[in-house]
C-alpha cells in the first residue's frame, strides 16, 4: 500500500517550552488502521494535530498526500483539510447550529449545491443512529449524540483519511464498540483511519488495526507494526 | 444586494445571539452626519453656482453728470446702445424714486431733492459673464460719458462667494472624516468580531474553509448593519435638511433661498447608505484577511 503520511524526524515545540514531539519518524499507508495509544499527556493530541494540519512541525519534515506539509502556501491548506476528516475530543460542534446543519456543515464549506446535500446529510444521520435528532441543537444532545454528530461530520465527505482524538473517551461502553465499528465500516471503503485512544479494551476489536505507541513525545513503535502493547494493564 | 439580504444556510455559520446591535446605532449615527455634511456641501456649491450664475453677468453702469437733463438723455441714449449689444439679456434704469429710497438712511429727505446731483443707474443683465461683452457694455458706456462707471456685481460679492466655497469643501472634508471614521470603526468591529468567533472559525477552517468564505460571512455582517443603521440615519438627516429648507424658504432671502437640493442631490444623498456599506465590506474584508493571513 501507498504511504499516506510520512513523518521524519519530527519535533514539535510550543512557544518557547520543551519538545512536545521529539524526532518522531513513521510512516501511515493508505487504506490502513492505526491506533495512537500512550497515557493522557504523551503527545496524542500534538501528533494528531499535525496530522490535519492544526501545527506545523517546528522542525523535521511532515509528507501529507506526498507534499510536504510544513512548507504547503497557507491558501493551500483547504483544500488538504478537506481530504482529512477531524473527529476532536470536545466534538467542536456549533452550538447555534442544529445537528443537521452541524454535519452538513463540511459539504457546505466544500460548495456543494443545496439541493444535493440533503440526501447524504440524512444518510449519515441514519449511520450513527440519529435519524430523529436532525433539528437538535449539540447543547440538547447527550455527550453520545454529540459524538456521533462529531464522527457524521467527519465522515460525511468521505475523506482520504480520518483522524479521531479519543472518540470513545465521553461514551459508555458499548456506544464505544458501535462507534468503533463506524471507523471500521469506513476504513472499509478505503479510508485511513487514525484513533488515539488511552483504551487498550477498543485495540483487540479491531482485527487487522496498527498500533503506535507514544511515550513522553517519542515513538516507541514507530513501524506501526506492534499488534499489542506490552503494558496490556495501562489505561 | 438581493444576495445580501437572502438568508442561506451558510450565513449562520456565525453565531447571532453574540452579535451585537450597536454596530447599527454607531453606522446610523455616522450616516446621519455623513449626510448633513453632504446635504451642506450640496446645498453650498448649489448656492455657489446660482450666485456666480446670477452676478456673473450683472452690471450697474453709473452715469455721473452734475446736469440733470444730460444725464438722463445720456442715460436714455446709453439704455438704447447697450439694449443693442448681442448677449445683453435686459437693460433697465433704476428708477429715480427707488433710488431716493435706496439713499434715505445717508441723506435723510435731501435724496428726494431734485437739486441735489444723484448719478443716474442702469442695470445691465447679460446671457454670461463673458469678459469681452462686459469690455463692450464698458467701451459703450465711456463713449456717452467719460465719467460713466461700470461695476461688476460679481466683484462686490466674491466674498460671499469665497465664503460658500469654503463651506463647500469643509462638507467635503467632513464627508471624507466621516468616511474615515466609518472605515475605522469597521475595522475594529470586524477584529473584535474574529475574537468572538475565534473557536468557530477554527473549526470552519479545520472542515478546509478558506478565509474568503470566513471574510464573506463579516462583510455580509457589516453591511447589513451598515445598510440597517446607515437608512435610519439617512431618513433622519434627509428628514432634518428638508425641514431646514422649508424653514430657510419662508425668510425670503434671496441668498439663503438659493441654497437648496436639486433632486439629483437628493437621490445622491439617499445612495450614501449603499456607499457606506460597501466601503464597510472591503474594509471588513481587508480586516478579516489580514488578521486571518496571520494565523494558520
Amino acid at each position: 500500500m501507498a504511504n499516506i503520511v510520512q513523518f521524519e524526524n519530527v519535533g514539535l515545540r510550543y512557544g518557547t517550552g520543551t519538545e512536545t514531539l521529539s524526532d518522531v519518524s513513521f510512516t501511515l499507508s493508505a487504506g490502513a488502521f492505526y491506533f495512537l495509544t500512550g497515557a493522557s499527556g504523551a503527545g496524542k493530541t500534538s501528533l494528531l494535530k499535525l496530522l490535519y494540519l492544526a501545527q506545523r512541525p517546528t522542525r523535521g519534515v511532515v509528507r501529507l498526500f506526498g507534499e510536504d506539509a510544513g512548507a504547503l502556501p497557507r491558501r493551500r491548506l483547504p483544500g488538504f483539510r478537506r481530504r482529512i476528516g477531524v473527529v476532536f475530543q470536545d466534538f467542536r460542534l456549533l452550538p447555534h447550529l442544529s445537528a443537521y446543519d452541524n454535519i452538513a456543515l463540511p459539504l457546505r464549506v466544500a460548495g456543494m449545491p443545496e439541493g444535493e446535500i440533503e440526501a447524504p446529510v440524512r444518510e449519515m444521520l441514519a449511520w450513527v443512529g440519529l435519524t430523529d435528532r436532525g433539528k437538535a441543537k449539540p447543547p440538547t444532545l447527550s455527550g453520545g449524540e454529540q459524538q456521533r454528530i462529531a464522527i457524521a461530520r467527519a465522515v460525511i465527505t468521505r475523506p482520504e483519511m480520518l483522524v479521531a482524538d479519543e472518540p470513545t473517551g465521553n461514551v459508555d461502553p458499548d456506544m464505544a464498540e458501535r462507534l468503533l465499528h463506524l471507523f471500521d465500516s469506513l476504513n472499509r471503503l478505503g479510508t485511513t483511519v487514525v484513533v488515539a485512544t488511552h483504551d487498550f479494551h477498543l485495540l483487540n476489536r479491531i482485527p487487522n488495526a496498527r498500533m503506535m505507541r507514544i511515550e513522553k513525545g517519542r515513538l516507541l513503535d514507530p513501524t506501526g507494526a506492534l499488534r499489542f502493547p506490552p503494558d496490556r494493564g495501562e489505561s | 444586494m438581493a444576495t445580501l439580504m437572502r438568508p442561506r444556510p451558510h450565513h449562520r455559520w456565525l453565531d447571532d445571539v453574540q452579535r451585537t446591535r450597536a454596530m447599527v446605532w454607531i453606522m446610523a449615527i455616522m450616516l446621519f452626519l455623513t449626510v448633513l455634511a453632504g446635504a451642506l456641501g450640496f446645498g453650498m456649491a448649489g448656492a455657489g453656482r446660482s450666485l456666480e450664475r446670477q452676478l456673473a453677468g450683472r452690471l450697474t453702469v453709473q452715469l455721473i453728470e452734475a446736469d440733470a437733463a444730460r444725464r438722463d438723455a445720456n442715460a436714455r441714449t446709453l439704455v438704447e446702445r447697450i439694449r443693442a449689444i448681442p448677449g445683453v439679456t435686459q437693460v433697465v434704469e433704476v428708477d429715480r424714486a427707488r433710488l431716493a429710497e435706496l439713499l434715505k438712511p445717508w441723506l435723510g429727505d435731501t435724496g428726494l431733492d431734485a437739486e441735489l446731483p444723484m448719478p443716474a443707474m442702469i442695470d445691465v443683465d447679460l446671457a454670461n459673464g463673458d469678459p469681452a461683452l462686459i469690455a463692450r457694455v464698458r467701451q459703450t458706456a465711456l463713449a456717452v460719458s467719460p465719467a460713466a462707471r461700470v461695476d461688476q456685481h460679481a466683484q462686490w460679492l466674491s466674498p460671499v462667494a469665497g465664503f460658500i466655497a469654503t463651506l463647500t469643501w469643509g462638507a467635503v472634508a467632513l464627508v471624507l472624516l466621516m468616511a474615515s471614521a466609518t472605515t475605522a470603526v469597521v475595522l475594529l468591529a470586524a477584529r473584535a468580531g474574529l475574537d468572538t468567533h475565534r473557536d468557530t472559525i477554527a473549526v470552519l477552517h479545520m472542515l478546509g474553509s478558506t478565509d474568503t468564505q470566513v471574510a464573506r460571512l463579516f462583510q455580509r455582517r457589516i453591511a447589513l448593519d451598515t445598510l440597517v443603521g446607515g437608512a435610519l440615519g439617512t431618513m433622519a438627516a434627509l428628514g432634518a435638511v428638508w425641514l431646514l429648507g422649508r424653514q430657510t424658504a419662508t425668510l425670503g432671502s434671496e441668498l439663503l433661498g438659493s441654497i437648496a437640493l436639486a433632486d439629483a442631490d437628493w437621490i445622491l444623498l439617499a445612495l450614501v447608505p449603499l456607499a457606506f456599506a460597501l466601503l464597510a465590506m472591503g474594509a471588513a474584508r481587508v480586516a478579516v484577511l489580514r488578521t486571518l493571513g496571520r494565523t494558520l
